[in-house]
């Protein structure tokens, strides 16, 4: 049984635990805020964009001057894997969901007899692959001096995956990141990005306007301008979303581990005062059997 | 009074404007062009340049676009810029970088498609550099 004393100073520390994880559950609240905002800023773009890519499509009718970017090798022998997650824990299961499904795939592929290629976004992500998998992984991208996101840190790892594809590195190329659908739901998802869906992005066409434009250079020309800059998007919205995602999953990870201190602190409190107690009654029966034994 | 519709100008990280204005001029690829309401649709790509408006107010606005594209329809004009600023926002320092890198980029250029593609882009950054110093 503790004594009185260390449970006094295991109450303090439980305390002091407490106070960390409710500061740390604001900060994510605060900062959760700003990320759910720069999401939204960053929608408009990517959704003209999406339309501006349907537009075009519709215009070549999928036709020979595609980009290899937009129809891929026509093989799926190399995959590569752009695996994008936080770069601190303490966000409950939001890391190890997104290594989690990146993993069954590769998993998959591997047994499928695919070649397997891994660049990690993030620290944690990396962390977790690398116990299995440390041999496929080409790369790390560091985020974590970066404060506020930009444009700019998607394009130079989209110029990477490019200038990799370029060098007939990869046949396929999947993004690994967790979708944010509320700050208590994030959904770990797997989007192809290379080559891009050109059936559903023409299917999106024919629903939408039917104006025939006039294209200024040539469509294709446009398009090989327009894909590596669609991937630059898709990579950029991916991490924004992570970034909530992020946010959102360690607000309700420090509010559960604020809670369980608070409810630690109710137990531990209890035994104390009934030890306490235990100890008071002691005494007095020590004193009074004392007098009364004179 | 000319004929106002919706001009969007849209980067990656936020919407910079969405308003009804009179005309625009846009630095496409092939040559500035002014869109006026009921222009016929056109697709262009633009390069490093300035991006000057017109509002309904009579108010004129100039922002620094670096590449993108020009989505026109008779009844609007969207701009997605790569990264935009306004005129009067320009950072020196952060153009000056630019162009460092551009010339890096063309030094490094391995054959002769990525070097003509990258010494264009330093020429249009220059250009657009010369301009804002004058202005």
């Amino acid at each position: 049984m503790a004594s009185l004393k260390d449970l006094r100073n295991r109450i303090a520390s439980v305390k002091a635990t407490q106070k960390i994880t409710k500061a740390m559950q604001m900060v994510a609240a605060a900062k959760l805020r700003r990320a759910q905002e720069a999401a939204e800023a960053a929608r408009p773009y990517s959704e003209r964009m999406g339309a501006v890519l349907a537009n075009i499509t519709q215009a070549i009718g999928g036709g020979g001057d595609a980009p290899a970017l937009m129809t891929g090798t026509g093989r799926d022998d190399v995959h590569l894997l752009v695996v994008c997650t936080a770069e601190r824990g303490l966000c409950g299961g939001f890391n190890s969901q997104i290594a989690r499904l990146a993993r069954d795939h590769i998993r998959k592929l591997l047994a499928d007899g695919k070649k397997v290629k891994i660049i990690c976004v993030g620290k944690k992500g990396f962390d977790i692959l690398r116990r299995d998998y440390g041999s496929l992984i080409l790369e790390r991208v560091d985020l974590r001096e970066v404060k506020t996101l930009g444009f700019a840190n998607a394009d130079a790892i989209a110029r990477k995956v490019i200038h990799l594809f370029n060098e007939g590195g990869f046949d396929i190329c999947t993004l690994f990141y967790s979708q944010f659908k509320s700050v208590i739901s994030q959904v770990p998802t797997a989007q192809q990005i290379i080559p891009a869906g050109v059936a559903s992005a023409a299917a999106e066409a024919t629903a939408g306007g039917n104006a025939v434009y006039e294209y200024e250079p040539e469509p294709g020309e446009i398009l090989s301008d327009l894909i590596p800059r669609n991937i630059s998007v898709q990579l950029f919205r991916a991490l924004l979303e992570n970034a909530a995602g992020e946010m959102g999953a360690k607000m309700s990870a420090m509010d559960n581990a604020t809670r369980n201190a608070g409810d630690m602190i109710n137990k531990l409190s209890i035994t104390y005062n009934r030890q306490r107690q235990a100890q008071i009654t002691k005494e007095l029966i020590e004193i009074i059997s004392g007098a009364e034994a004179l | 009074m000319a004929e106002a519709f919706k001009f969007e100008l849209v980067s990656p990280e936020r919407l910079l404007v969405s308003e009804q204005v009179e005309s625009v001029v846009i630095p496409g690829a092939e040559g500035e062009m002014t869109v006026m309401a009921q222009h016929a649709p056109v697709m262009t790509t633009i390069k490093p340049g300035v991006v000057t408006l017109k509002t309904v107010g009579g108010k004129e606005e100039r922002y620094v676009v670096f590449g993108g594209f020009a989505d026109i329809l008779p009844s609007g004009c969207t701009l997605l810029a790569e990264s935009a600023v306004a005129v009067g926002d320009i950072d020196r320092a952060d153009l000056a970088r630019r162009i460092q890198e551009a010339r890096e980029d063309a030094a490094d250029a391995k054959d002769d498609e990525t070097r003509s593609k990258a010494e264009q882009f330093l020429s249009q950054l220059t250009t657009l550099e010369a301009a804002l110093l004058s202005a």
